[in-house]
């Protein structure tokens, strides 16, 4: 299979419009992705032709959405090599797939019992386990990065104890794009103690081959608009007999078996863990941007990535005034930067009037920035669609920008 | 200190430019006059909440008038608080409470700054100047 940058493009057709009178330069994908025409087709197929709910029965249309509903699943499940469909558990995004694992865990952890996670967590993977510390009387440990931004393996190792319960770590850095060895970590974690390990997929499912078996760890959780699907849509994967025992969250219709009114007993998996009618149209629009992107030459699309980034950051290690934030040796989309005398806030607002959107802050990682010594950065996060022209574009309004602010 | 421009001399001169570039260029020139304010002054229980850059605000009294010094570490922001305070400064609680901020910024072409909650946190800082003056 060949890959065309052009071919693709086509395929998306926010990627043709202008911003502020110039067209779009979209280099904030680690936000959210743009998406896919059958992705958007597959949304409205299913208000068109068959929108009933799932699980109800009883009539066709009903059928033919639990089929397609269902069919979503499959596809996630192939995606990364799951082994059980009951495995696949839908939610809003990672940070709900997150809040999942949280509260049941807070329920399991005892006091003294340890979590452990690295600096370079988003707020998402660290909040949320700060709450289930909290509720329980656990203790949150942190493995130390570099100054690079790669995680400290000898650091995170030392962290892992007999007392250790639990470990989450990012697949790959969405502030810095550092991508982790999850599966070495895993095995680490394994091998030195009793702990359930968590992967934060946010920004590793659309930037790597996921594969959970081969990895090894109990969690992996990933939000669909990062991988060309709708909002309001994610995935938990969970070993099905860690999920088996996992304790309820939310209660109501769709994952319960019966009731009475003192008492309920609960349904089977992934049904328990998916309380009330869901997110339809998200699941099956998840499911056909999944289907899409695995029809495509996806080591043709890891290249491009891989190409387009390496030139971003060579560019930026040329471009006079600026500073690279995070330079690690495994990378995937992202490049973080600051210019000398200019606030990543101006920059980003010169480079929107220029058409090109980029994201500046803290990225959700406020202890990671003060860890970097950094109050923020700006960060270019790039996806298949991109091109080099795009890259060079970048480097011309930067150059304005710098101009104009300096 | 060079007194800052008023609110006329700002829509006349925005009025004069057609390009993005050259508005953005004079509201960064109009920046270089607002007043820095010293770190010891920049603290912390002044600071703007609801910014994406730090904003201070320190807001002042006299004769029934308010004064406002206003700074961020943002150039493009610095440049907007002089926009805003073009209205603002010096002026009796009522007079600000009864100026219209968003016709006002539609005037000038630069609605978005003003109607986007988040980013650049304009709202926040209006909101907050206009909070003062209801105390006052
Ligand atoms: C590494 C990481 N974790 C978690 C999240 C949270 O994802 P969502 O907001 O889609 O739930 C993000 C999103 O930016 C992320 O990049």
């Amino acid at each position: 299979m060949s890959f065309d940058v052009q071919t693709l493009r086509a395929q998306f057709p926010i990627l043709g419009t202008q911003v502020n009178g110039k067209p779009l330069i979209y280099l904030d994908n680690a936000a959210t992705t743009q998406k896919p025409q059958v992705m958007i087709d597959a949304l409205v197929a299913f208000y068109t032709q068959c929108n009933a709910n799932v699980h109800r029965g009883a009539h066709a249309l009903s059928d033919e959405a639990t089929r397609r509903f269902e069919n979503a699943r499959n596809s996630v499940l192939t995606l990364i090599n799951a082994t059980r469909r009951e495995e696949v558990i839908w939610t809003k995004g990672t940070t709900e797939a997150l809040n999942l694992v949280a509260n049941g865990l807070s329920k399991k952890l005892k006091k003294n019992d340890e979590i452990v996670v690295t600096e370079m967590e988003h707020h998402a993977n660290l909040v949320t386990w700060q709450q289930a510390c909290e509720a329980s009387g656990a203790l949150l440990k942190v493995a130390r990065i570099n100054d690079s931004g790669e995680l400290d393996i000898d650091d995170f190792q030392s962290m892992l104890t007999e007392r250790t319960r639990f470990v989450a770590f990012p697949h790959a850095s969405n502030a810095l794009g550092t991508l982790n060895p999850v599966t070495a970590m895993t095995a680490m974690v394994k091998s030195h103690c009793d702990a359930l390990v968590l992967v934060d997929g946010a920004q590793g499912i659309a930037h790597c081959d996921v594969d959970v078996q081969a990895i090894g760890c109990d969690f992996y959780a990933f939000s669909g608009h990062k991988l060309f699907g709708p909002t309001g849509i994610g995935v938990l994967w969970g070993r099905y007999d860690v999920l088996d025992t996992w304790p309820v969250w939310q209660t109501g219709g769709e994952m319960i078996s019966t009731v009475e009114y003192q008492q309920s007993t609960w349904g089977e998996l992934p049904y328990r863990l998916e309380a009330g009618t869901p997110n339809i149209a998200g699941a099956i629009g998840l499911g056909a941007a999944v289907d899409w992107f695995m029809q495509q030459d996806r080591i043709a699309l890891r290249q491009h990535e891989d190409e387009l980034l390496k030139y971003a950051m060579e560019l930026g290690s040329e471009f006079s005034g600026m500073t690279l934030v995070g330079t690690a040796r495994e990378k995937v989309g992202v490049m973080s930067f600051l210019v000398d005398g200019t606030h990543p806030g101006d920059l980003g607002f010169i480079l929107d009037q220029q058409g090109v959107a980029i994201r500046t802050g803290d990225h959700c990682a406020q202890p990671l920035m003060k860890r970097l010594g950094v109050g923020g950065t700006a960060r270019v996060s790039l996806s298949i669609y991109n091109t080099v022209d795009e890259v060079d574009a970048l480097f011309v309004a930067l150059k304005k920008a710098q101009q104009m602010l300096t | 200190m060079a007194k800052l421009p008023s609110t006329t001399d700002i829509i006349d001169d925005l009025a004069f430019f057609d390009d993005w570039e050259e508005r953005y260029q004079y509201i960064i020139d109009l920046s270089k006059q607002l007043p820095v304010l010293s770190d010891e002054e920049r603290t912390d229980d002044r600071l703007v909440k609801g910014c994406q850059s730090s904003v201070w605000l320190i807001t002042g009294i006299d004769q029934g008038k308010l004064h406002f010094s206003a700074d961020s570490d943002a150039i493009i922001v610095r440049g907007l608080l002089v926009l805003v305070l073009a209205a603002y400064q010096d002026k009796s609680a009522q007079e600000i409470l009864a100026f219209d901020m968003d016709a006002y910024f539609k005037e000038l072409d630069l609605e978005r700054h003003i109607t986007v909650t988040r980013g650049n946190g304009l709202r926040s800082i209006v909101g907050k100047i206009r909070q003062e003056a209801s105390q006052a």
